[in-house]
């Protein structure tokens, strides 16, 4: 079924004091399409590690933030890009425990197991994007 | 600047978070417990959580950071108040928060350290028969 976006906006991500004001962001849009507080929760946890490494590895970057629809359900799309260093081996970061930083490893494996729909595309030296998308009922 | 008050109770230290945290504010808060359990000597540091709504891993690592800490400094550290959602995503993030113990409420985070430091007095000195009571 196809993906229809409702609703954009788009918000730049540079500094550390932003992370709060994009999480409480997010949240508004999720309040405003009766996501659950658990998926609520899972979404703004999952946008918030994503924000986190933009900010780590690339110096911030730009968040789409749509209202999405599929039918009957309604969801949440984000979508982080970042013009920094990129990811060499897509699949070593997706791996639990791995990280260049000094971090646990958890941010992008994590993440993918708190969404519904996880789409990451790097290119050294150009940048990283990342899409996730929550249903409302996923 | 804002600070996260660190209140002392007795042999303890009383830490609630009422706010969502940025993060210089969760730094600081974690060097202020650790100084604040070396001023003071405490044995135990109860942070109440039931007003985050959000604990990513960056948090994560900071809560653990501040019982692992702590407990160098002999110190235990109970997490209490974690909201049901948020113990579903750390669950499913696969943060293990390692480092610090947790409880229901401050209620019951408080007989934990009570019962974890009586513990200790019970094993240093063995031939004292008293019945040690946690109230």
């Amino acid at each position: 079924m196809t993906i229809i976006s409702l609703n954009k906006d788009n918000m730049p991500v540079q500094r550390e004091q932003d992370v709060v004001l994009f999480r409480n962001r997010v949240k508004e849009y999720a309040v405003k399409i009766k996501m659950g507080l658990v998926n609520q929760t899972k979404l703004i946890t999952a946008a918030s590690e994503l924000v986190r490494n933009m900010l780590r590895y690339a110096n911030g970057g730009e968040v789409l933030i749509e209202v999405v629809s599929r039918g009957r359900d309604n969801g949440i799309r984000l979508t982080f890009s970042d013009k920094g260093p990129g990811i060499a081996d897509i699949s070593l970061a997706m791996k639990d425990g791995f990280s260049t930083g000094k971090s646990l490893g958890l941010g992008l494996p994590g993440t993918k197991r708190l969404v519904n729909e996880f789409d990451i595309k790097s290119e050294p030296g150009k940048g990283t994007r990342v899409m996730i998308i929550k249903w409302a009922n996923g | 600047m804002d600070r996260i008050p660190i209140l002392r109770m007795g042999q303890f230290l009383l830490v609630t978070i009422q706010v969502d945290l940025y993060d210089r504010l969760a730094l600081d808060l974690e060097a202020d417990i650790v100084k604040m359990v070396n001023k003071t000597g405490a044995r135990g540091v109860l942070i109440d959580i039931s007003a985050v709504s959000i604990v990513d891993s960056f948090m994560g690592r900071i809560i653990g950071n501040i019982g692992v800490m702590s407990k160098l400094l002999d110190a235990e550290t109970v997490v209490v108040g974690m909201q049901p959602a948020v113990a579903i995503t750390l669950v499913e993030l696969g943060l293990p928060l390692k480092g610090v113990y947790t409880a229901l409420n401050v209620d019951k985070g408080m007989d934990l350290l009570r019962s974890i430091i009586q513990d200790d007095v019970d094993t240093a000195d063995t031939d004292d028969d008293d019945d040690n009571i946690a109230e």
